[in-house]
């Protein structure tokens, strides 16, 4: 993308972040009641997040043995409720290690 | 009024911290996408979440159509609308439309917390407070990132770029491990995503598609088969 093009999806995307956050907040005055939708809306952030994840490590990692070492890792320790920081942190250093060892072995 | 405010600084520093730690690596990201250090600062400032933010620069890297743009970004952060609503319940009824649209703004993960944890009608004044602190420290850490992914070497910036989904994994586990149809839909969604990406040719159906199609698909299937009890539906702050 153009430096203008990008400019462009930033506005696009905090423009509709906007709208999704103010949008309940000035017209609805209820609770949702309609069980299928509260239940979707409950599912929604663990579907999308696992999506963005999976494969996208793998490519983002440089080489598929690292991103694989780095999901294992990172779920494990996600898994026994490390935190964000100390997930995130592992990851990386798992990565470098893994691609360190790959390349003098 | 200052009392609130020095209040919603304290309670906001901590939340600023990590967010800057957090945004640094999604800077690397921004980087990767060929956003200047302005342009990170400036979409961290206006979009503040961390799922969203990954999903624009991925967005601009696949060079999606601003139309595909605006469906991710309001699927990504579709958890909002619930967190919106939840507020709606709590600030003071006669709030008018400029103070509601300023309590919108200020709603990520973290706030939202804060927000809930408030005894009492919500005061804006503690809430934006917190708010500009973090959205500043979360700003400033996108822009460094993008500035110091320049000077890193290749392995580093590799490495660094995996920090993104660390987060992920950290918000989505610990609720799997609670819950097994969050644990089963994690499950599907990898594989799903995984068959997806590998079948279908980027130029059949860009990245950014397959994310909303599969993150519709997937949640509508576990709404139906599973639907939530009720004492459940403000569960979703988990990042």
């Amino acid at each position: 993308m153009s430096n203008g093009q990008i400019w462009i999806a930033i506005l696009v995307a905090a423009g509709v972040s906007l709208l999704v956050r103010v949008l309940p907040l000035t017209l609805i005055r209820k609770k949702i009641t309609n069980r299928f939708l509260r239940s979707f809306l409950y599912y929604v952030p663990y579907a999308t997040l696992a999506v963005m994840t999976f494969p996208a490590i793998i490519d983002a990692a440089g080489n598929p043995v690292a991103g694989i070492a780095a999901l294992a890792v990172g779920g494990v320790l996600a898994w026994l409720r490390a935190g964000l920081f100390p997930v995130a942190l592992a990851s990386c250093v798992t990565v470098f290690l893994t691609e360190w060892l790959t390349r003098i072995g | 009024m200052r009392r609130l405010i020095l209040r919603g600084l304290r309670d906001g520093l901590p939340i600023g911290v990590g967010y800057f730690a957090v945004a640094f690596s999604l800077g690397i990201v921004a980087r990767q996408t060929g956003l200047t250090p302005i342009q990170g600062f400036v979409a961290s400032m206006l979009n503040h979440a961390s799922a969203g933010e990954y999903a624009l620069y991925y967005q601009i890297s696949a060079r999606a159509a601003f139309w595909e743009i605006a469906l991710v970004i309001m699927i990504t952060n579709m958890r909002y609308l619930l967190m919106s609503t939840a507020l709606s319940q709590r600030i003071p009824t006669e709030t008018g439309l400029a103070g509601r649209i300023a309590t919108g703004f200020c709603i990520t993960d973290e706030i939202f917390a804060l927000g809930i944890g408030y005894a009492g009608k919500l005061s804006l004044a503690y809430l934006g407070s917190a708010f500009i602190l973090a959205d500043l420290m979360w700003s400033a850490g996108t822009m460094a990132g993008i500035i110091a992914g320049n000077i890193l070497p290749a392995n580093v910036v590799s490495a660094l770029s995996v920090a993104v989904f660390g987060m992920f994994l950290a918000i989505i586990m610990p609720p799997a491990r609670e819950n097994k149809v969050i644990a089963g839909l994690v499950a599907a969604a990898f594989a799903c995503s995984f068959a997806l990406n590998r079948l279908v040719s980027p130029e059949t159906m860009s990245d950014g598609m397959k994310v909303i199609v599969l993150t519709v698909a997937l949640s509508a299937a576990a709404a139906a088969l599973f639907p939530v009890p009720d004492e459940k539906e403000g569960g979703t702050a988990h990042e």
